[in-house]
Formats: C-alpha cells, sequence, structure tokens
C-alpha cells in the first residue's frame, strides 16, 4: 500500500472519507430543499415541472449527480467497514451496560440511522428518479417538459408512503444532529472559538431541513 | 451495608466465563469499592475458594492500573472517579452491584477481572516518545512555553492509561488515550520534533491492536477519571492529517 491508500484505510481516515462525504451529502440536501419548496406554488406544478426538468437536462447538474452518487456510495462502502471493524473490536458484550448516562442515543445508532436513510432512499428513487429519468412520465400540454408534479400528488395520498417519508426524515435529523458536528470533530475542526457554533448549527440544520422536507408529503396528503 | 455482587469470573484467558453472585455483609460505607472486594476475597479464602483476581496498585487514583465495570459504567457511576477512588457510601444497603472486566478485543480477559492492557505499551512504544540524548541537565527555564500551552499539555498528560475510554466506547476505540500522548507531545517544542512519525506510528499501532474507530459519541470523555477532554481527538486528527500529508514517509 502506498501512503495514500494506507491513510484512507486507517480508521482515523475513513472518519475524514464519513465527514467529507457528510457534509457534502449536507450540501445536496440544501440544494435539493429548496428546489423542493416550488411545489408549494399553486400553480398546478409549473414552476416545479420547469425545475425537474432543468435538473434532469443541465450539463453541470448531470456531472454533479455522479459526484453526488459517488458520496453516497463512499459515506456507505466506509460506514460498513467501520462497523464491522467496530464490531469486532468488542467481541464478548456487557452484561450490565448504560451507556445512555455517557452519550446521546442518536451518536450509539447512526448505523442504524443510516439504514432507514438508505430504505427511504432506494424508494423514493424507485418513485421519483427512476420515472423522471427512464421517461415513464406523461407530456404536459402546451409546454417541453414532462409532468413529474402529477407523481408527487398521486404518490402522496398512499398514506404508506408519507408514512415512511416523514418517519425517514425524523431519521434523518437524528443522524444529522449527530453527523454534523461529528464531521467537524472527525476533520479536526473543534475549538471553543467557533464549535459552540457549529453545535448550534448543526442542531437548527437537522431540524429545519428535516422539518422542510416532512412539510411536503405532509401538505399533499391533507392539503391538496 | 449488605450488598449483592455479581462478579464476572474466569478461570484464565481460554476459558469460558460467567457472571456469579456473591452476598457480602457488613460493609462500611467510608470503604473505597476495592477495600469491599478484599473483605468478599478474605470471605472467600476463609471458605477455600479462588479469590476474584482484579488489578490495583496505588490506590490513591493515579496510577491507571485499577478498572472495572461497575453497574454499567467504567470505574462506577461516579464522575471523575477511578475505582480505588469510589467509596461505598455511594451506593445503597441492599444493593445489587454488577462487575464485569474491560471489553474489548484488544484487552483480552486475563483472569476474571483482570484484563492484559498491554496493547496500550505497545502504542506508547510506536511514538508516545522523546528521544533525548544524554548529556548534562538542561536549564529549567531554558525552552520558554506559554502558560495557555503549558496548562493543555499538562491536562493531556495527565491521562493514567487506565483504559476506561475504551471500555466505555461502544466502539472500544482507544482515540482518547492515543490522542492525549499525541496532543500532550506534539504541544511542547521537546516532543515536535517527532511529531510527524509519532502521529503516524501511533496511530497504525492502534489500528493494527484491534480497536474500533471513533464515532465522537462522547462517552470516553464523561467517563475518564482525569478528565481528558474530546478537543485532544480533534487535535489527534490534525496531527494525523497533516502528518500524512507532508511526512517524509512514501510508504
Amino acid at each position: 500500500m502506498n501512503w495514500f491508500t494506507k491513510t484512507f484505510s486507517s480508521t482515523i481516515g475513513r472518519k475524514i472519507i464519513m465527514s467529507i462525504t457528510g457534509l457534502f451529502l449536507c450540501s445536496f440536501l440544501v440544494v435539493h430543499l429548496a428546489g423542493n419548496l416550488t411545489l408549494f406554488y399553486k400553480d398546478g406544478g409549473e414552476a416545479f415541472n420547469i425545475y425537474s426538468h432543468f435538473m434532469a437536462n443541465n450539463m453541470l447538474i448531470r456531472i454533479m449527480e455522479i459526484v453526488l452518487v459517488l458520496g453516497f456510495v463512499f459515506h456507505i462502502y466506509d460506514a460498513v467497514v467501520l462497523t464491522r471493524r467496530n464490531k469486532a473490536a468488542r467481541p464478548v458484550g456487557y452484561y450490565n451496560s448504560h451507556p445512555e448516562q455517557n452519550s446521546t442515543w442518536s451518536s450509539r445508532n447512526m448505523g442504524l440511522l443510516g439504514t432507514v436513510i438508505l430504505v427511504f432512499l432506494l424508494v423514493h428513487l424507485w418513485n421519483f428518479f427512476v420515472p423522471a429519468r427512464f421517461g415513464e412520465l406523461e407530456g404536459v400540454p402546451n409546454a417541453d417538459y414532462l409532468n413529474l408534479y402529477s407523481e408527487v400528488v398521486l404518490a402522496f395520498k398512499n398514506p404508506i408512503y408519507v408514512a415512511l417519508y416523514v418517519i425517514a426524515m425524523v431519521a434523518l435529523a437524528y443522524h444529522l444532529i449527530h453527523g454534523f458536528q461529528s464531521a467537524f470533530q472527525s476533520l479536526g475542526l473543534n475549538h471553543k472559538k467557533y464549535t459552540p457554533f457549529i453545535q448550534k448549527f448543526g442542531y437548527a440544520f437537522s431540524v429545519l431541513i428535516c422539518l422542510g422536507f416532512a412539510a411536503i408529503p405532509l401538505y399533499f396528503f391533507f392539503f391538496v | 451495608m449488605d450488598l449483592t455482587l455479581k462478579v464476572w469470573r474466569q478461570k484464565n484467558r481460554e476459558a469460558a466465563g460467567a457472571m456469579v453472585t456473591y452476598p457480602v455483609k457488613g460493609i462500611s460505607p467510608d470503604m473505597s469499592f476495592l477495600e469491599m472486594l478484599d473483605v468478599l476475597n478474605e470471605d472467600l479464602l476463609r471458605r477455600g475458594e479462588d479469590p476474584i483476581a482484579f488489578d490495583h496498585d496505588c490506590r490513591e487514583g493515579i496510577c491507571g492500573m485499577c478498572s472495572l465495570y461497575i453497574n454499567g459504567r467504567p470505574h462506577g457511576p461516579e464522575r471523575g472517579t477511578t475505582t480505588c477512588q469510589l467509596h461505598m457510601r455511594h451506593f445503597n444497603d441492599g444493593d445489587t452491584i454488577s462487575i464485569e472486566p474491560w471489553r474489548a478485543a484488544a484487552f483480552p480477559v486475563h483472569k476474571d477481572l483482570v484484563v492484559d492492557r498491554s496493547a496500550f505499551d505497545r502504542i506508547q512504544q510506536a511514538g508516545g516518545y522523546i528521544s533525548v540524548n544524554t548529556g548534562g541537565v538542561p536549564d529549567a527555564n531554558a525552552i520558554p512555553i506559554g502558560k495557555s500551552i503549558a496548562d493543555k499539555a499538562f491536562d493531556a498528560a495527565t491521562c493514567i492509561g487506565c483504559g476506561a475510554c475504551v471500555a466505555a466506547c461502544k466502539n472500544s476505540s482507544a482515540m482518547l488515550f492515543v490522542s492525549a500522548k499525541v496532543s500532550q507531545l506534539a504541544m511542547l517544542p521537546q516532543g515536535k520534533t517527532e511529531r510527524k512519525t509519532r502521529a503516524e506510528n501511533m496511530v497504525s499501532q492502534m489500528d493494527v491492536e484491534g480497536f474500533g474507530a471513533c464515532s465522537n459519541t462522547g462517552a470516553c470523555a464523561a467517563e475518564c477519571p482525569v478528565g481528558i477532554s474530546l478537543e485532544n481527538i480533534a487535535i489527534l486528527n490534525r496531527e494525523y492529517l497533516s502528518a500524512k500529508a507532508t511526512s517524509e514517509h512514501v510508504a
């Protein structure tokens, strides 16, 4: 192994990959939510359809899509490798243990929360990305874009989907509450000048982003 | 005080262990936890049974020899306390107390409550030192060190290497221990000479020993009897990354 692979296959190196990909995925959430908020325009889905048409056809977005997939792949791959290593580090567990007295639940269950998010992600891609990308959408009369909005309306009349989406967003919120500030710690960015701000900002970021996402299925289920 | 103890008994490294229940009677609240175990061991010896093996040395909280996972917490439920400094007045008459060894693949159980912590020694040997040539004793104030740096280095240096961080961590990670050693020496002029090889070699040895990765749960710092802070782990991450990016070791 050369120095590069040695660095990024060490435990610290893998955590650095986890934090960089994690923060990158946070930036994706901001872009995704910003676009999705067009769903609240009361224009029969025109703004949302134009937005989704842009996302499906713009060259820069298509390139970033590949980077995004790589971000997910590295984040998940390193999570699996680290989890297996961490489990192997304690082959015999405790008879009586009280981790709740020294650490938060979310910090101890990032793998479980991540798995819930992954299951949601696959269902979500199947719901919207696959039909949008692989041309199963209907056209919009007198417009050169397709109607993804009608898919959204249809999907969010299904109470099972709505429940899954809301549960997944709760899981995402807890994942981010620990993950956001933890990423800075893994990168060595811990200082009394800015760490309190990062922790508060991370908490607010996690809650607001997930509230924003969860509001969409609830809005369509109850009000559209 | 009368108590019921549930203690991990294991004959040797190879044998399978189990929790065994022992009643103890007439414990003074002024006894330390280890003195309470001494009382139980004397009873066991009188009955011709094998006494419970546990690590201890100075019994004044400075050597790092005592361990014990008591009621689900390393060194028991009190903050900033080693087991030898934990007093029985923190328990109630009639309590049931569970006592287990540290659990980690890198800390195999030697006997009963005694674990082999030589993995920590090997990590230290990989870089937790400064190389000093022999010669005259240098003048005490020849190398000026700022007060804030001196304080931080001293705080990191208080690590007694007991292994409570590993025992508390859900991943059995040794990051708090390694970070205390690395950051202490990286901050001081005498340690700066070898700071890159130190960070690289100590982390490499930590991984070889089979400790887990850091999930930043903070359980280690919460349970550390001498209060080593999580800032040290951030310093270690920085030290490691910059050493990997700038050291002369290409392989």
